[in-house]
């Protein structure tokens, strides 16, 4: 199961310190992990769950920062209509987060960093990485264009139904799918639908 | 992408006052009385949903607003609207006192949406059971008309509850799941679907004649529908398919406590089943499970016998049947990339389903092995398939001494060509290391290759250090032994270069003609002369056990003297402290006396050969420095035993100020341990040779002003020497003079203001007030032996036998425990 999808940023935000990011998209599945065990009230636990998801944009934040350092790679800013190349210049990682860092289990976030922005799906560390890879890049892929990220727009922002419509045809409640491109193709018609609308 | 538009919008809506909110309000409340819903209406529902995800503090709805949300959810038929509902609810709370209420009737049309929003605000197990309860009953009392479309999600909620719950599951309804996945695993539809017009969800006869599902290259397909058959549409019972597919792997290993009681009839039958393997062409395909086809073949002849099997060994012995056919099919050439791609996760999923039927039941092991060792052999010399390789590996592991399996080439592969030819490959790095920590006790146990080989897995940490040092942090201590103790040290130590030349391999493979002018020139040519190959051979050496290090490290640096400030290698050299901690925490346990003994010299040796990258040096010294005194500390008679080349350290002065860290404490360790009381064998001469070395020291660095180029020396190092030459003396009379001879004209000395081998006042004062009482303390000569040598009962203690301090401690003792009722 996939505990959680985000997109956030990987770059430098002025009126943020340095090495923190801003969570542009969230969304977790399932039932709150703090909510069967702990005894907090829910407006606690909601903050909790955000503070995590914070974290975590953090940690992937820093690891892309890295990676892209190691690897002397330069950014180069695609224009929108060019999602494919922008896809295929991602770069892509898994960061294992350590039990209690910050969730009470052990779990790998695997990301795919976009230019300035980071698409990071939170998994159960016995997930298949595989197919994980394989549906982060297509969720990406769906993004960028449904949501024409590669403009300055803030279609993320306000067009999140689109987001959750996604996730429920391809991931649905964190479920990972074995979708061969036929499946795959009647379920983005449905997509398609309803993005035109 | 990000815009400073969205930054603005960000704090606009975390910003937006409360009078203008509640304005907004009941702006939607109205909008939402009506019954058309327009443009404005879902542009106000995203900015409201904005308005509330954006800051991590709650906002509360007004009630009526939330109701009217609520059930607009429920009843409404426009996606967008239950969606947006969906999401605006979840990012707020229902008033308390009033929680989500969803009607007994209205569960079976229970939409997706609404169950999402079900599932984040469940607030206890008992909420989870009554929607599993629900969901299951949705299940068996469906009607197989009508648009089937909410059935599809039923899976992937039970599994999310499974995954944070699983005894929300009853007895009954773990049994009615086993057999509807039977159904939909190995009985679904293998005619295509409706047409390629609609969505595909409608069953029943259509104008045109599907024709049958095809494989991913195109040819008819001859077996059961699996995630990897394609047709133009899908029925609803091949949808089933894949969703139980995907949760497949999850249910068998949450519900993987042996039932026990296995009769012996079904053992037999397993083992005749382990003589064939060929799959059947099961032609009807009315019949359900409990009619199993009439065509006479093998794996029917068994299914007949697998009927008698209780549902959940049935769905093992389905889920077993699927995962070969799968393994099978992903042998096909697919057409498309992302079927490829599909297939490899395939196999994946399939070995690992495999790899946990066969955990439950071991006599499944013989069946399975053959089908894992073909596709083992398919697969072992192309490294594309790497990461299939792994869950292969995890096989052989589990099952391979059972089977009776040699499992030699697999750790070859595992641990020779992986890590030398796939360092660079993140995923795999990741699943390897995950790999070795999850079966760390089995793999010291029985694969003596994983111990040998760290110089190769030391390659995973070379390359990409930020991503895998938690794992190594986790998998060094395995790695320590006394056979392999001072090569990985050295290894450690050695890890920048290693990364260096990493770099270059790769570099050299992508380029293999030299350009003029380009970049890490000099280190790649000298990677490729082959007068230096032998050096980078070395590092890229595979296995331990072929020498600790190399004779011309510094050699070996100078050639790689432009790649300090290479980003990949200053990362490196930036775990290495935390890896050397870890290595000497564990090597303390693992040593013994003579290994000890080695490894301080390794420690002076290397103090000096080291790579120099900025700041790498001192904060290698500083480890050093640490764990010398820890050593030491553990066991004071290694200072007596080697006390030559200690000596010869301390007695360098060229050290005090390249080295300090180290040389301070080599210092203090020899004042303090290099006595009788630590080792029998420290004779007079020893200690008065060493008290003269170190007074030579103490004179050249206290007369002139520091070497060139070097710093003044700290005043911690004086100090040190002070105090050991004061120590020494203690524990051998005669040499008292001398020292308080050299302490009294320090005194004078200072007292004329400025020195040449410091700066600062406030340290020249310090530096004089210890040698005054030191001086001081050494005129009582036998004061000074216990003040400075003290015997081990003083530095040991031992208090509640000694009987004067325990009656204290016993009584304040018996005090608390009689006071804490």
């Amino acid at each position: 199961m996939v505990h959680c999808f985000l997109i956030h940023t990987i770059c430098p935000i002025n009126v943020l310190g340095a090495g923190e990011s801003r969570v542009l998209y969230s969304r977790v599945f399932g039932p709150d992990e703090n909510t069967l065990d702990g005894d907090l009230g829910p407006e606690e636990r909601r903050l909790l769950q955000k503070e995590k998801l914070l974290v975590v944009a953090r940690q992937v934040r820093s690891a892309v920062a890295l990676s892209r350092e190691a690897s002397g790679q330069v950014v180069v800013e695609t224009v929108p209509g060019e999602e494919g190349v922008a896809l295929m210049e991602a770069d892509s990682g898994v960061l294992r987060l350590r039990a209690g860092d910050p969730f009470s289990g052990e779990r790998s976030a695997l990301w795919l960093g976009i230019q300035s922005l980071g698409f990071t799906l939170v998994c159960e560390p016995h997930e298949n990485l595989l197919l994980a890879e394989g549906t982060l890049r297509n969720l990406a892929r769906h993004c960028l264009e449904h949501l024409h990220m590669l403009a300055s727009g803030s279609e993320v922002l306000l067009k999140s139904d689109r987001i959750d419509v996604l996730l429920s045809r391809l991931l649905p409640h964190g479920q990972l799918l074995f979708l061969n491109h036929r499946f795959v193709q009647s379920l983005e018609k449905e997509v398609t639908a309803y993005m035109a609308k | 992408m990000y815009s400073h538009g969205s930054e603005s919008l960000i704090k606009q809506a975390r910003e937006i006052q409360e009078p203008e909110l509640q304005k907004f309000y009941s702006r939607i409340a109205k909008l939402l009385q009506g019954r058309e819903y327009g443009h404005e209406t879902i542009d106000s529902l995203q900015r409201l949903y904005l308005i509330l995800s954006a800051t991590k503090y709650t906002r509360m709805l007004p009630s009526e607003l939330q109701k009217r949300l609520l059930s607009l959810l429920l009843s409404s038929s426009v996606e967008q609207l239950q969606v947006l509902c969906s999401a605006v609810l979840r990012e707020t709370l229902p008033p308390s006192g009033q929680e989500l209420n969803f009607n007994q009737d209205t569960s079976s049309l229970l939409s997706s949406h609404a169950a999402v929003l079900l599932l984040s605000q469940t607030g206890s197990r008992g909420d989870l059971s009554c929607l599993s309860a629900q969901l299951l009953r949705s299940l068996e009392g469906r009607p197989s008309e009508g648009p089937a479309h909410s059935l599809t999600h039923t899976l992937p909620i039970i599994n999310t509850i499974l995954t944070h719950s699983p005894e929300c599951l009853t007895e009954d309804h773990v049994t009615l799941l086993s057999k509807k996945l039977v159904d939909w695993l190995r009985y679904a539809s293998i005619q295509q679907g409706g047409g390629a017009s609609s969505g595909g969800f409608f069953t029943g006869p259509r104008s045109r004649q599907p024709g049958p599902i095809a494989e991913l290259d195109g040819t008819v397909s001859g077996d059961f529908f699996t995630v990897l058959c394609v047709g133009q549409g899908f029925t609803e019972d091949q949808w089933m398919n894949v969703y139980s597919f995907s949760m497949l792997r999850h249910w068998l290993l949450t519900y993987n406590s042996t039932s026990g009681g296995h009769t012996t009839g079904d053992t037999a039958s397993r083992l005749q089943l382990s003589l064939s393997l060929s799959h059947s062409h099961s032609h009807s395909y009315d019949d359900r499970s409990e009619v199993d086809g009439s065509v006479v073949s093998m794996v029917s002849a068994t299914s007949s016998s697998s009927r008698l099997l209780p549902p959940k060994e049935r769905l093992r012995e389905k889920a077993f049947q699927y995962c070969q056919r799968l393994i099978e099919q992903s042998d096909r050439k697919a057409q498309k990339r992302t079927d490829t791609e599909l297939q490899k996760a395939c196999l994946v999923e399939a070995v690992c389903i495999l790899d946990s039927v066969c955990v439950e039941d071991a006599s499944l092991v013989y069946r399975a092995f053959p089908c894992v060792k073909a596709l083992y052999g398919r697969l072992s010399s192309d490294l594309s398939f790497a990461r299939v390789l792994l869950p292969i590996a995890q096989f052989y592991l589990n099952h391979g001494e059972m089977a009776a399996v040699d499992c030699e080439c697999v750790w070859k592969l595992v641990f020779g060509r992986f890590p030398a030819e796939l360092f660079n490959d993140h995923f795999l790095a990741h699943e390897l290391l995950q790999f070795l920590r999850q079966n760390l006790g089995n793999l010291q146990l029985r694969v003596p290759q994983y111990i040998s080989s760290f110089p190769n897995l030391l390659k995973f940490l070379a390359w990409d250090s930020p991503a895998v040092v938690d794992d190594f942090v986790d998998l060094l201590p395995s790695l320590v032994t006394a056979g392999t103790a001072v090569e990985l040290l050295h290894s450690l130590l050695d890890l920048p270069c290693l990364s260096a030349t990493l770099v270059l391999q790769l570099r050299s493979m992508y380029f293999p003609i030299s350009e003029p002018g380009g970049r890490g020139l000099l280190s790649l040519e000298a990677f490729r002369s082959p007068s230096y190959r032998g050096l980078f051979l070395f590092l890229l050496r595979g296995e331990a056990g072929s020498g600790d290090t190399i004779a011309r490290l510094n050699k070996l640096h100078e050639l790689l003297a432009e790649a300090v400030d290479w980003a990949r290698v200053v990362q490196c050299a930036q775990t290495v402290p935390v890896l050397l901690h870890v290595y000497f925490n564990t090597v303390i346990t693992v040593a013994d006396e003579k290994l000890l003994a080695q490894l301080i010299l390794v420690l002076l040796e290397r103090s000096s050969l080291l790579f120099n990258i900025p700041k790498y040096i001192k904060e290698i010294h500083r480890v050093f420095s640490c764990h010398l005194l820890r050593l030491c500390k553990l066991r004071p008679s290694l200072v007596v035993d080697q006390s030559h080349e200690l000596l010869e350290f301390a007695g360098t002065t060229a050290n005090v100020f390249s080295k300090e860290d180290v040389f301070t404490h080599v210092v203090w360790v020899l004042g303090e341990y290099l006595s009788v009381s630590s080792d029998s064998r420290c004779s007079v001469e020893l200690i008065t040779s060493c008290f003269e070395s170190l007074e030579a020291v103490l004179f050249e660095v206290t007369s002139s002003a520091p070497p060139p180029g070097e710093a003044h020396a700290a005043p911690r190092v004086i100090t040190s020497l002070m105090s050991a030459l004061a120590k020494l003396a203690s524990r051998s009379h005669d040499l008292i003079p001398r020292v308080s001879l050299f302490l009294s004209k320090l005194r004078t000395v200072t007292r004329g203001g400025s020195v040449p081998w410091c700066s600062n006042e406030e340290d020249i004062a310090a530096v004089v007030t210890r040698g005054e009482e030191l001086w001081s303390l050494l005129k009582v000569p036998s004061v000074a032996q216990i003040v400075l040598t003290p015997p081990p009962h003083v530095t040991t203690p031992q208090w509640h036998r000694d009987t004067n301090a325990a009656m204290p401690l016993q009584l304040r003792a018996l005090t608390s425990l009689t006071q804490s009722h």
